[in-house]
């Protein structure tokens, strides 16, 4: 090789191009289109939810307000009318809190330990009990209701909290447990072994060594059922009883049954109220998701 | 008394009988290394004296106590494995004591134990780390290190070497007999590496399909296969063999052209067989310029393989290729006519039907 020195000197390859080029224009055209198309609406809401009803009434939805003010927010949590009641979305709230914790607990430890003996103390018949899981999963839900009305009516719970939090929670249980059966079943087996010649028993392993390593999964797992369950309508309005209605059902209560003019800025609020707890889910546990995942990456 | 005792071991996974019929007693203090090909089933009768998979079959005694259905941890063993198996969320001493305090003993005899067996290991300095903090080699010796500190009369190593670099296995493999000398514990050892399979055993087991083939000193192995599997698995580079009959009431063997005497031959009753097979392993061969009658196989030079030190010389002989290991300043010339001087008294001889050693 001659000019083995030029070759040193300059790289070989394409020059590396500047920060913006026509494609890289383009590919953020788009991006900042769609961008705007999904928060749009958001951006109205909000601006409509801190308007006066006059304002609403007599401005442009994408004006940003003059005058902002609070009283469509407190009057959307506190004294807006579904129809017989005028207490505002806050009893709708608790409704929904009082739902979706106890379901969310119980299906998750239920199933994180179906999943457990699934994956790693195989019974008899486990291999059919999870292909019938499986399929579980899969059938829809719909076909399920009247019975379930059946049940829960006969069991005494229809048209109480108890009725909606046993509904989830038996909801919840096919998927959740498929999940951790296959999240539990790609930790490495010997890890399993150690603990079982270490002396660790069927609870030890599990809380000791299986739990600690699962937060990834478990993380997923909340976020999925709390969303799923607090953004569920159906379940609330059939099997909760009137009292008992679920946030999402009560927006809906609130929404449709405004005497007079429709109060836009106080259905805005009420539905920025209602979806506010998924959203604070994804953003608060989406780092902790990232951060477990990344934890969980080391193969001791 | 037995160390530990296997008697009729069968094992089955659902149709498939992976051990079958499984005899092995380790005495106290032996090193014991089972040594197979992938999938012959050494895992699993590694799991199965650990009592990680239940027995189809058999019984298992571990120092004369009948443990064929006890637990785990109840069997006086401590086990090591290929991945380590750390628990990844704990440091390294709560990897060390989980075990202990499962085991509810006392903290300061708990602290005694995890020193004791930092102290052997040298893994003093590691203790507060997490094991995801750990090199290779320091996630081995911690995992050691668990099976230690249970203070138990038999270790069970399921490859606890096959992750690590060369240099650090050859090291490892030393540090490991140096424990052995030290403990006296009776260690069994699973593992592919003919290299620490020879270095390390007290008495190699050679499995196949389920089956202890030869269990044996690595000597005895190594000089005197009891079979045709035996004899190719064991030694690199591996053994060459010949076809060919024994005449002359057992006297020679003769394949081609060749003749070679058997008088001096180390082994059973020869005779005449029609079907027979001689085994000559590369080191035992040499190139020599002048034929002897009997005692030499005329050969051309084909290629050589420079292995360092030694050099693999590949030659053809009567149509059949001959490995020789020589030195390497002694290569010959490819092409050369040289002629292969037996050693009788290292050579293997078997029964082409039966596979057995003669
Ligand atoms: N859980 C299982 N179910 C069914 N078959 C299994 C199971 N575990 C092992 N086997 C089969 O049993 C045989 C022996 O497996 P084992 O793991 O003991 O082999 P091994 O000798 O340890 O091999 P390697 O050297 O690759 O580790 C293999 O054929 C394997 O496919
Ligand atoms: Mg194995």
């Amino acid at each position: 090789m001659t000019n083995a020195a030029s070759f040193a000197t300059t790289p070989s390859g394409a020059k590396p191009k500047p920060f913006i080029t026509w494609e890289r224009f383009v590919v953020y055209a788009v991006l900042i289109v769609c961008a705007l198309f999904f928060l749009l609406p958001l951006y109205i809401m909000i601006m409509t939810s801190f308007k006066s009803m006059a304002e609403v009434q007599s401005g442009n939805i994408f004006v940003p307000t003059l005058h902002p003010t609070f009283d469509a927010w407190s009057k959307a949590w506190d004294s807006a009318c579904t129809g017989l009641y005028c207490e505002g979305i806050k009893v709708g709230f608790w409704n929904s809190v009082k739902i979706t914790v106890p379901s969310t607990i119980v299906s998750i430890a239920v199933a994180s330990v179906t999943g457990y003996s699934l994956a790693n103390w195989p019974f008899k018949f486990s291999e059919v009990f999870f292909t019938i899981l499986l399929l579980g999963s899969f059938i829809p839900y719909v076909v399920m209701i009247y019975p379930l009305v059946i049940i829960t009516r006969e069991l005494g719970i229809f048209s109480t909290l108890w009725a909606v939090i046993l509904v989830h929670t038996i909801f919840g249980l096919p998927i959740q447990t498929l999940l951790f059966r296959n999240y539990f079943a790609s930790l490495p087996q010997e890890l399993f072994k150690a603990a079982r010649v270490d002396g660790a028993g069927y609870w030890g392993i599990f809380f000791r060594i299986f739990v600690p390593m699962s937060v990834p999964i478990f993380t997923v797992s909340v976020i999925l059922q709390v969303t799923g369950i607090w953004n569920d309508f159906l379940f609330g309005v059939i099997y909760a009883g009137p009292t008992n209605y679920p946030m999402t059902v009560q927006l809906n209560n609130i929404v449709n049954s405004s005497m007079g003019g429709k109060a836009y800025n106080v259905d805005m609020a009420a539905t920025i109220l209602t979806g506010i707890v998924p959203l604070t889910i994804y953003f608060v546990s989406g780092k902790y998701f990232v951060r477990g995942i990344a934890a969980g990456a080391v193969k001791g | 008394m037995h160390s530990v005792s296997v008697q009729n071991l069968s094992l089955k996974f659902g149709a498939a009988e992976v051990l079958k019929n499984l005899n092995l007693d380790v005495e106290e203090g032996e090193f014991i290394v089972l040594l197979g090909p992938s999938g012959c089933g050494k895992s699993t009768l590694l799991n199965c004296l650990a009592g990680l998979l239940e027995l189809s079959e058999g019984q298992i005694h571990i120092k004369g106590k009948n443990v064929t259905w006890a637990e785990p941890s109840e069997r006086g063993i401590g086990m090591v494995f290929q991945s380590y198996a750390l628990y990844p969320q704990m440091t390294v001493r709560g990897n060390l004591s989980f075990g202990l305090k499962i085991a509810k003993l006392p903290k300061e005899e708990i602290e005694k134990r995890v020193q004791r067996a930092s102290e052997i290991l040298q893994i003093g300095p590691l203790l507060d780390r997490k094991p995801g903090a750990l090199s290779g080699g320091q996630r081995q010796r911690v995992a050691i290190g668990r099976a230690l500190v249970r203070d138990v009369d038999v270790f069970l190593f399921d490859e606890p070497l096959s992750n690590l670099d060369a240099k650090l296995r050859s090291e490892l493999r030393v540090e490991l007999k140096r424990l052995h000398n030290r403990l006296k514990n009776t260690m069994i050892y699973v593992t592919h590496d003919q290299i620490e399979a020879l270095t390390l055993a007290d008495r190699i087991a050679i499995m196949r399909g389920g089956i202890i083939q030869q269990l044996d000193a690595p000597q005895t192995i190594y000089n005197r296969p009891s079979n045709l599997f035996v004899a190719g698995f064991i030694g690199s580079p591996a053994m060459n063999f010949i076809k060919g009959t024994t005449v002359g009431g057992g006297k020679a063997f003769k394949f081609g052209d060749v003749t070679l005497n058997l008088v001096g031959y180390e082994g059973g009753a020869i005779m005449d067989r029609p079907k027979a097979i001689i085994g000559l392993r590369p080191e035992h061969l040499a190139i020599v310029d002048e034929a002897v009658p009997g005692l030499t196989i005329p050969a051309v030079v084909e290629i050589d393989e420079p292995m360092g030190a030694d050099s693999l010389v590949w030659l053809e002989a009567e149509g059949k290729q001959i490995s020789v290991r020589v030195p390497v300043e002694h290569r010959p010339v490819a092409g050369t006519k040289v002629h292969l001087k037996v050693d009788i008294a290292k050579s293997s001889l078997f029964d082409e039907t039966s596979e057995l050693r003669i």
